[in-house]
């Protein structure tokens, strides 16, 4: 089964059912802790893994053509906006670990509300422009391409 | 029935499935109607959902304008050229030009974009890519859409698009059910911008038994976008066009960052390049126009990537397999070797957990490739989805209906896979995608064109009975077995699953045929799937989770009705690697320099097939844009 929850970290608190694209971490009725309930369709995407408070979410490569014995363990941080990953092979002989940034503003600070921008004017509206256009496509103050500023022209007919 | 109905009324802009697509039309038409009501229905939780959920380690389309790097119309003849001449030039250039934008705006919210230490610019992988570290692409992109959006439902599993009954071929909202309470949603909307992704799971995958979520496209991606435009009666285009991907074996661990950054190359079993062999047969099959080995070594003109996947499924076919990527060498080097851990880690962790399962250290083995199973989207390297009218200063009459992004059903809007003919938009082209429909959606409105949408409750009435029907359905025949799940009355979600795969890969051209097909084969196909569709009706759902799985198996058996019908259609194999039409062998520009379009009657459930002229607006002087 690509993942499992141990039973002895789990404590039932759901944020693996609440982030699973797929549907398929449910909390058991009887244990009152979390299992996946369709392994054939776990995709390892670890978001689950990484939503755990309790760490207690493991994956188990996929049976049809994994061995036992590895490991690939992970630990997303928000607030230090970073994960890292350790990554032991099977044969013990290689352990890797592994830190990527996800982030590079405290999260969530910096998607704007576009409620609070000056409501866009008739012209904008008319013209080719997206939000934030044409400052954010090039440094210049070139505007969104047309066919003709790139000096093209629609081709007469159907052909190659 | 027991589940409430709860009705959320005058939206103006509803987004159904908001991955990059969607989270992009929720954001921008924020910008365009702020007054206006936004709404978005979510299958899964929009922080993780969609093809994203996982993370990426590369942006795919960024243009670099900014930086001197391409213009619009270079992106245009590229793809055109990686997809064998086929694609909506209007729409590429559109998304093109608009890209770079996005891009720069993900660089503001927090995403980080590695830098070129030299030239000031984005770390490029390729051409056309730069590098992220994307672990949290989506969520990032989650945060834009949530805060401009006015209400987001999470786990609202949309079955139907709403019809108006004031104004025909109008939409009118739409309906789906909760996978968790299992209340029934009606989403009354002036507009509806779909997103709802591309479609894997409807080939037979290579992985068996428990391994067989391991796919390489999202195995949530239930190809919703098609079904529910193609039940309403939007025409379609493209959809012959899927797609099979060269991935490392079993893990399906991308390829992309390998070959462009860290510049490793295949070799055939015995360590030989077999490519260049292939070519000479191959170009008698396509043409020099598409295989020109010369022309593209002077021009960085790429060969298609259908045809490379040519060149592997025959030296496999030949006896030379497994297909090596060779990483030895680039591996030495530590820094390289951590970018290739990386990229696995930040989108196909199934990869790096296989190889530390079998002791596969690329540092001192060639780890080995293959080819998948084939997809059907519309945003990453092929073009299905629906036909849409481009924007007005670009498209031909053919293309143009007045609004961008729009279907051929008013008020119904695309964005990312469910676009066809946009291929290479992949994940920063799908967010532009939807903020082009957003913005014409909003004027849509504003054109007065949405007033006085009606909604009977006899047509709620009647979708609540259907959405329910395969849990009646169980609780009506379960008691006439003992127990286990076979029953004369009906079959469960993964069987329907199990049968709609094996169908498809036999009759449709999928890996176990070695992508083979012929008129004969897709004729039965297409019986198969007409008496399947029989069967759906009395498919049975034991809980909710089930629910959501039977109508999953639905949309993709219409989004497969509709590939078959396609593939049937192009008499001719456009795309060797992809497919074949063994009774129709050579591509054959004469007669198919054409787009296809299909039209479902949703009556009948009969299709009208047509033939689109394929309007080049870019020139195809590759030397002189070199230049
Ligand atoms: C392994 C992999 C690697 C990739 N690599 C790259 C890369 O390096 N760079 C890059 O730029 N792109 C890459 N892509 C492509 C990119 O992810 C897609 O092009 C893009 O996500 C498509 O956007 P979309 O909005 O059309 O679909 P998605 O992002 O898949 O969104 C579809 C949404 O619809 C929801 N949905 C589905 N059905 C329903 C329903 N019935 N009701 C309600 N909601 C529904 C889904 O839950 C999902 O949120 C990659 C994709 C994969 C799978
Ligand atoms: S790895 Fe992904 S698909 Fe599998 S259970 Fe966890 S969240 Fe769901
Ligand atoms: S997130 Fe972790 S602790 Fe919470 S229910 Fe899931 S497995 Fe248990």
């Amino acid at each position: 089964m690509p993942t499992f929850v141990y039973m002895t970290r789990c404590d039932g608190c759901g944020h693996c059912v609440d982030i699973c694209p797929s549907d398929i971490m449910h909390i058991d009725k009887t244990y009152r802790r979390a299992y996946n309930i369709e392994p054939n369709m776990c995709w390892e995407c670890y978001s689950c893994v990484k939503a755990c408070p309790q760490n207690a979410i493991d994956v188990r490569g996929y049976a049809d053509f994994a061995p036992l014995g590895h490991s690939v363990r992970v630990i997303r941080d928000e607030e230090k906006g970073v994960i890292a990953w350790r990554i032991k092979f099977r044969n013990g002989e290689k352990d890797l670990n592994l830190l990527a940034p996800i982030t590079t503003k405290p999260w969530g600070s910096a998607t704007p509300d576009l409620r609070k921008e000056t409501a866009p004017t008739q012209e904008q509206r008319d013209s080719q422009q997206l939000y934030s256009e044409p400052k954010y496509i090039r440094m210049d103050d070139g505007d969104v391409h047309t066919l003709e500023s790139n000096g093209l022209k629609m081709k007469v007919g159907v052909y190659y | 029935m027991a589940y409430k109905t709860i009705v959320e009324d005058n939206i103006d802009v509803l987004v159904a499935g908001a991955g990059l697509g969607g989270t992009g039309a929720a954001f921008e038409a924020r910008y365009w109607g702020q007054d206006k009501k936004i709404v978005i229905a979510e299958k899964a939780n929009i922080d993780r959902s969609g093809a994203v959920a996982q993370g990426l380690y590369a942006i795919n389309c960024y243009m670099g304008t900014r930086f001197g790097e391409n213009n619009p119309e270079d992106h245009v003849r590229y793809a055109r050229i990686d997809l064998m001449g086929m694609v909506r030039e209007d729409l590429l250039f559109d998304m093109a030009r608009h890209v770079d934008s996005t891009v720069h705006n993900f660089e503001d919210w927090g995403l980080p974009i590695m830098r070129d230490k030299e030239k000031g610019s984005f770390l490029r992988e390729g051409r056309w890519q730069i590098m992220i570290h994307g672990e949290s692409y989506k969520p990032i992109v989650a945060e834009a859409a949530k805060k401009n959006a006015d209400k987001v439902f999470n786990r609202i599993c949309v079955t139907h698009l709403l019809m108006d009954e004031a104004k025909e071929n109008r939409v009118a909202g739409a309906v789906g059910f909760n996978v968790r309470t299992g209340d029934f949603h009606v989403f009354k909307s002036k507009t509806v911008i779909c997103g709802a992704g591309g479609a894997s799971n409807i080939f037979k995958p290579r992985s068996v038994g428990e391994g067989a979520g391991r796919v390489w496209y999202a195995p949530w991606s239930s190809g919703s976008a098609y079904a529910l435009m193609i039940n309403a009666g939007a025409k379609m285009t493209q959809m012959e066009n899927r797609i099979v991907l060269a991935r490392f074996k079993d893990g399906y661990g991308p390829v992309g960052a390998y070959f462009l950054h860290l510049k490793t190359y295949t070799q055939n079993a015995y360590g030989e390049e077999y490519e260049s062999k292939w070519f000479p047969e191959l170009q008698k099959l396509v043409g020099k126009e598409y295989l020109d080995p010369e022309v593209s070594h002077l021009t960085h003109r790429p060969i298609p990537t259908c045809l490379r996947n040519h060149c592997i499924i025959h030296e496999v076919n030949a006896g030379r397999g497994p297909i090596h990527m060779v990483t030895m060498h680039s591996f030495q080097d530590p820094h390289l070797e951590e970018i290739g851990w990386h990229n696995f880690l930040g989108m196909t962790v199934g990869q790096a957990v296989l190889w530390a399962a079998t002791d596969v250290d690329p540092k001192n083995e060639n780890p080995e490739l293959t080819t998948s199973e084939p997809y059907v989207m519309g945003s990453h390297a092929t073009g299905c989805g629906a036909w849409c009218s481009g924007p007005e200063d670009i498209s031909p009459p053919e293309y143009f209906w007045g609004y961008n992004r729009m279907t051929t059903i008013e008020g119904l809007f695309g964005a990312g896979d469910a676009v066809g003919g946009t291929p290479h938009a992949f994940s920063s082209g799908s967010f532009t995608e939807g903020r082009l429909a957003a913005k014409a959606a909003c004027k849509y409105i504003d054109d007065g064109k949405a007033e006085g949408i009606t909604v009977s409750e006899k047509q709620i009435f009647d979708r609540k009975e259907e959405v329910f029907k395969p849990l009646e359905h169980y609780k009506v025949h379960r008691n006439e077995i003992v127990a286990g799940t076979v029953n004369p009355n009906y079959h469960n979600p993964r069987q329907a699953l199990d049968r709609l795969q094996k169908l498809m890969d036999e009759y449709g051209g999928g890996v176990t045929v070695n992508y083979m097909t012929n008129d004969k084969l897709l004729s039965i196909g297409l019986k198969k799937l007409k008496i399947m569709e029989e069967d759906l009706e009395k498919i049975a759902a034991q809980d909710l989770h089930e629910l959501l799985r039977a109508w999953e198996v639905k949309h993709r058996h219409r989004a497969s009705e509709c590939v078959l019908q396609h593939t049937l259609f192009r008499k001719e194999t456009r795309w060797p690697g992809y497919y074949y039409r063994g009774d129709a062998m050579k591509l054959d520009d004469e007669n198919w320099h054409v787009l296809t379009v299909s039209r479902r009657d949703p009556k009948t459930g009969e299709y009208t097939m047509e033939k689109a002229p394929l309007y080049h607006l870019v020139d195809d002087d590759e030397v002189a844009a070199a230049e």
